[in-house]
């Protein structure tokens, strides 16, 4: 009964799928359509769905409505499927150019010790935080940094030996302070957080888990 | 016999909890799981909840026998496995716990809005919880056989997949973000890939849970609230359509999986 029920749906999504042409990881893309038609639908069940995320939510504590609404980034990698390179690219440009460089130019003077600690803390932001401010970084939640932590997601890609085994290069250290305020100013639909651009981090925060992730005392580097 | 399961509850609950929160589950939960099976804590909700569906309450002061769950009134044997479902009277998708609350108001008098206003394991909410424990017990060891032929379903579950992949809030997280992959893990925390139906049927045939770290019994919907505060959006409200969607979604892809009702968690 359960799959005679279930039929006429996957054949939907199937065809959906080829006539998209475009299954990534087996999965079938919602937000891809290739006739006018299955396009109109689209947009029509995307704003029921904008509409949906507002009406069945309510602000609670520092939790505002505001974060129902996406911004061009969010929306643009709200479905299974990248969207085009050319739009990556776009993205990425605007999101480069949203990232606070220090100032004076210099990418040093923070502490590894408060690094290791923002790194460790995930907590923050949720409608049960009292404040905005003092967000942990939530890094181990989805890195491996020091290798003594075993206890490290892997949504992320390993940082165990960061400087050591990159270096500190002008252009390591530069990348990798963008890449802390502004994830997507490099992948546009990464899946890590925009800690500076989001105002998850402050730049003395941010200062520190440079050291953390550079300095040749830091457990990373080990 | 409601004091003696308790005392073995907390027992369990002191036994296990303190290690857990130092070592990743991963390494002895089998175990554990294992040494539950033939006692789940969850067992005391039940319990309470088979006297709740029995007991004459509210200002009407009736009982739920003649709540329907979408198999005829007072049906609750295999009822959670065909749930989510569209419900003709109402002119909804209901999950159990919406169509519970349905029942609590029609039958007894019992204002939804308490509920929807209430909190987790509080009040009204709480009871329904126990309502919860009590229905999917009778469906433990079925195979889920949600049928999605209603063009309401049909829609429901495409709002929920499009939420699934909704991108939104101060750290950009979608469902997808931490459930869209196989093999990854938050910290020590395996996370299935909800976007297979294996990774669906995972979560959705293992609650509504007893938390063995926290000695509670959650709901699905206190599952999705959970969740929705890791993905730092604004609080879902309860029984809203988001959560529906998402449900009809997690269900229809567990379909055919058996449900190992109620799950016993970290
Ligand atoms: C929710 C997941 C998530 C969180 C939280 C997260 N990251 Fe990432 N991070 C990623 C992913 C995924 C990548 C892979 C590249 C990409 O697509 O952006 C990445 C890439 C990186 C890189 C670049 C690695 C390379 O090889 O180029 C650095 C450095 C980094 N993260 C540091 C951090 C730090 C420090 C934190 C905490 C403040 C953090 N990340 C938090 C998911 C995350
Ligand atoms: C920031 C990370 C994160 C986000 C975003 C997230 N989840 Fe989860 N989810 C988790 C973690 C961690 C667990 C395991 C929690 C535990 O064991 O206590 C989990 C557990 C679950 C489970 C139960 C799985 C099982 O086998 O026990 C389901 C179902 C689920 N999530 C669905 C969702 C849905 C639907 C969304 C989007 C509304 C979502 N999650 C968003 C982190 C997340």
């Amino acid at each position: 009964m359960s799959k005679k029920a279930i039929a006429p749906l996957a054949l939907t999504v199937v065809l959906a799928a080829l006539l998209a042409g475009c299954v990534k990881h087996g999965h079938y893309a919602p937000g891809a359509s290739a006739t006018p038609a299955a396009g109109a639908a689209d947009q029509a069940l995307e704003a029921r769905v904008e509409e949906m995320m507002l009406t069945s939510f309510k602000a609670t504590g520092i939790a505002s409505l505001d974060r129902q609404v996406r911004d061009e980034v969010q929306k643009a990698c709200s479905s299974p499927v990248q969207p085009d390179a050319e739009t990556m690219r776009r993205l990425e440009e605007g999101q480069m150019a949203t990232i606070q460089w220090p100032s004076n130019g210099d990418f040093t003077g923070g502490d590894w010790k408060e690094g290791a600690r923002i790194a460790i803390s995930g907590r923050g932001l949720t409608w049960t935080d009292a404040s905005p401010d003092n967000n942990g970084g939530g890094c181990y939640n989805c890195h491996a940094m020091d290798p003594g932590e075993v206890s490290a997601g892997t949504i992320g890609p390993s940082l165990v030996g960061y400087a050591r085994l990159r270096g500190n290069s002008e252009e390591i250290v530069r990348y990798t302070w963008g890449k802390l305020w502004n994830a997507k100013a490099y992948n546009a639909c990464s899946n890590m957080p925009r800690n500076g651009y989001g105002k998850i981090l402050t730049e003395t925060q941010i200062r520190h888990l440079m050291a953390y992730l550079f300095d040749p005392a830091s457990p990373v580097n080990k | 016999m409601k004091r003696k399961l308790m005392a073995a509850a907390i027992g369990v609950t002191a036994a296990f909890a303190a290690p857990l929160a130092f070592t990743s589950e991963e390494l002895n939960f089998d175990a554990y799981r294992q040494m539950l099976a033939d006692g789940n804590p969850a067992e005391l909700f039940e319990m309470e909840g088979e006297e709740l569906w029995v007991t004459a309450r509210g200002p009407k002061n009736a009982t739920l026998e003649q709540c329907d769950l979408g198999l005829g009134p007072g049906v609750v044997e295999g009822a959670a496995a065909q749930l989510p479902r569209y419900f003709a009277d109402t002119g909804k998708v209901q999950d159990l716990e919406s169509r519970l609350m349905h029942c609590m108001e029609t039958l007894q008098g019992i204002p939804s809005g308490e509920i929807i206003g209430g909190k987790f394991r509080q009040g009204e909410r709480g009871k329904l919880a126990s309502l919860v424990a009590y229905v999917v017990t009778h469906s433990k060891g079925k195979p889920i056989a949600v049928d999605v032929s209603h063009p309401k379903m049909q829609d429901m579950y495409a709002m929920g997949e499009k939420v699934f992949f909704y991108r939104t809030g101060a750290m950009d997280f979608s469902c997808a973000s931490c459930h869209g992959e196989d093999g990854k893990r938050i910290r020590a925390t395996h996370l299935p890939n909800i976007t297979t139906n294996k990774g669906a049927a995972e979560g959705w045939t293992s609650w509504p849970a007893y938390r063995v770290s926290n000695s509670q019994f959650w709901t699905f919907q206190h599952r999705l609230w959970d969740c929705f505060r890791q993905q730092r959006t604004a609080e879902p409200v309860f029984a809203s359509d988001v959560t529906i969607a998402l449900s009809v979604f997690l269900a229809a892809k567990s379909n055919g999986y058996e449900a190992q009702w109620p799950g016993v968690k970290r």
